[in-house]
């Protein structure tokens, strides 16, 4: 097994180790279903449609993936634990790429554990599939998405609460920047340049049923961005 | 094994390590000695990979820190200083990942963790996850995961820090042992240690190194007085101006008051012979001698020499 593999599945294993896992998980999961259910008046509204889920992940999200992530590299640094995961015969980006492959795991088992809620729909009533496949394939992009900022936030702190709370505004602020509220109030020429950047116009265009290849590179450069970035300031140790 | 040429090191303006250079061949037990902030941890850091060097060059087993870094760590085995352990995984669970990343296949490894183990005495705690263990074992811990891929080179930055003496020697004799057959850099700032388990001391300073040699070298060199203590039976106005007038004695002090017909004294010399001469003076004058001792510089007293002196 490669190095990589093998720091992923230690990482994976050490999210279970510790309680925070199941209590971020447990949240994330109540907060769905109360959303889904109550907040959108599911059974009000009688629309066998998973929409109001997908919605509001990009919410939920921000609170769940960098919990999640906080500790990652902080903790490590702390702890000083990161010199010795540093000095195995590996390069810095296998470290990097394995923790993110780790929490890329956890985040998938979270989005499956709602799963349920897409069966009773589709007990329900008769949901458009494709939509229900492209607000999965969403949610775990813009998910990695947040990942990789959050992890990279985390590398430049000792302290979770800091790494916490700088990924969330972070994620917010690239999230926000697509919305109508926010255009509206930007000067017309900036107008498709930031629409473009931004993590929610992309999501919504794909949270539509249409998995474009645009949106799809648009995160998978977000994620090899913010990755690389990790490496870099994993490696700026060297450079004092 | 270890090639260390002018290496230089600066964080900022504090320069760490300042072109040092040094050599050791396969086998030795090398103590890196200093107070602290002297350079050790980051020579140890350069070795490793961990961080590079400002300027020249070091090599283990014959591969470049800078240029060849995953060659040079698959031959070390590194312990970082206050040997930062997860404390959330269990023994095993954790040399087995240490394993794995070493690329150890996993036919080898249960065999290899079992040594490791066994070597280190953590056999009685296999159970347990690293966080409910003694800082002792933790640093046991430590030493196995650095045993595991069976390194030709270790590098183990202070590991007696923080514990009790108990452990302190049950340590030194496992890094003893570990040095029959392998290269071994060990940093501390507890000179015992290095007598009691180097073959060889690197004294540094100032990211210098200010002395190297084994420790018997290092006293010896050190050494450009003898003290010698002796005891004669006989009347303190007699022995006195006889000793005063002797040639290559410097000094004489009298230590305790006369009592029952004895009297000490204090000698400096820098006569290296200078037992054989006294009991020839007191054979000479009729004294009886009841106390002959010369007392030779500690590498204690060498390091303090070496260290606090100006700059």
């Amino acid at each position: 097994m490669s190095p990589t593999l093998s720091i992923a599945k230690k990482e994976f294993r050490a999210y279970f180790q510790s309680p925070i896992a199941y209590v971020f998980i447990t949240l994330f999961l109540v907060l769905s279903v109360w959303i889904f259910f109550f907040l959108s008046n599911f059974f009000l509204v009688g629309q066998s449609t998973l929409r109001t889920l997908f919605d509001w992940i990009p919410i939920t999200f921000l609170i769940f993936v960098p919990a999640v992530t906080m500790r990652t590299w902080a903790e490590e640094q702390k702890l000083g634990t990161a010199e010795i995961l540093l000095t195995f015969p590996v390069r810095d980006w296998e470290v990097v790429l394995g923790k993110f492959l780790a929490g890329l795991a956890f985040l998938s088992v979270a989005i499956l554990l709602t799963l349920p809620l897409t069966a009773t729909v589709a007990w329900l009533g008769n949901p458009d599939n494709g939509a229900v496949i492209a607000g999965y394939v969403g949610s775990i992009l813009l998910g990695a998405a947040y990942l990789s900022i959050g992890l990279w936030v985390s590398s430049m702190t000792q302290n979770q609460i800091v790494a916490f709370l700088i990924s969330l505004v972070l994620c917010f602020i690239l999230f926000i920047v697509g919305i109508p509220t926010t255009l509206s109030s930007l000067p017309d020429w900036l107008v498709p340049f930031v629409s473009r950047l931004s993590l929610g116009a992309h999501y919504d265009s794909i949270g539509r049923g249409v998995i474009d290849s645009r949106d799809v590179l648009y995160f998978l450069s977000i994620i090899v961005f913010f990755l690389f970035l990790n490496v870099q300031s994993i490696a700026s140790r060297r450079w004092s | 094994m270890i090639e260390v040429q002018n290496l230089t090191k600066t964080y900022g303006p504090t320069v760490a390590v300042d072109g040092i250079s040094f050599e050791i061949p396969r086998g030795e037990v090398v103590g890196f000695l200093g107070p602290n902030g002297a350079g050790k941890t980051t020579t140890m850091r350069i070795l490793t990979c961990y961080l590079p060097a400002d300027s020249g060059e070091a090599r283990v087993a014959g591969h470049d820190t800078f240029t060849e870094p995953v060659e040079v760590r698959r031959r070390i085995g590194y312990l970082p200083e206050s040997a930062p352990v997860y404390a959330e995984m269990g023994i095993v669970e954790y040399l087995d990942f240490v394993a794995e990343v070493r690329g150890i296949p996993s036919s080898d490894r249960k065999s290899r963790i079992g040594r490791a183990v066994e070597r280190t005495g953590l056999g009685p705690m296999i159970q347990k996850d690293i966080g409910q263990l003694s800082k002792g074992y933790r640093q046991r811990v430590g030493l196995a995961a650095t045993l595991i891929h069976d390194p030709e080179v270790l590098v183990l930055d202070e590991p007696t820090t923080g514990l009790d003496p108990n452990q302190i020697i049950e340590i030194r004799q496992l890094i003893r042992e570990i040095g029959r057959e392998k290269t071994v850099i060990l940093s501390t700032h507890i000179l015992p240690e290095v007598e009691a388990t180097c073959d060889r001391v690197l004294i540094i300073n100032y990211g210098t190194i200010v002395a190297s040699g084994t420790t018997d070298e290092l006293t010896r060199a050190a050494q450009g007085e003898v003290l010698t203590r002796i005891s004669v039976r006989g009347e303190a106005v007699n022995v006195e101006p006889v000793l005063m007038s002797t040639e290559g004695i410097e000094k004489v002090s009298r230590l305790d008051p006369i009592k029952d017909g004895t009297c000490r004294y204090e000698l400096t010399t820098k006569d290296s012979e200078i037992e054989e001469r006294l009991f020839h003076l007191a054979v000479g004058n009729n004294w009886v001698l009841t106390e002959l001792h010369t007392e030779t510089l500690s590498l204690e007293q060498v390091f303090t020499q070496l260290t606090l002196g100006d700059r």
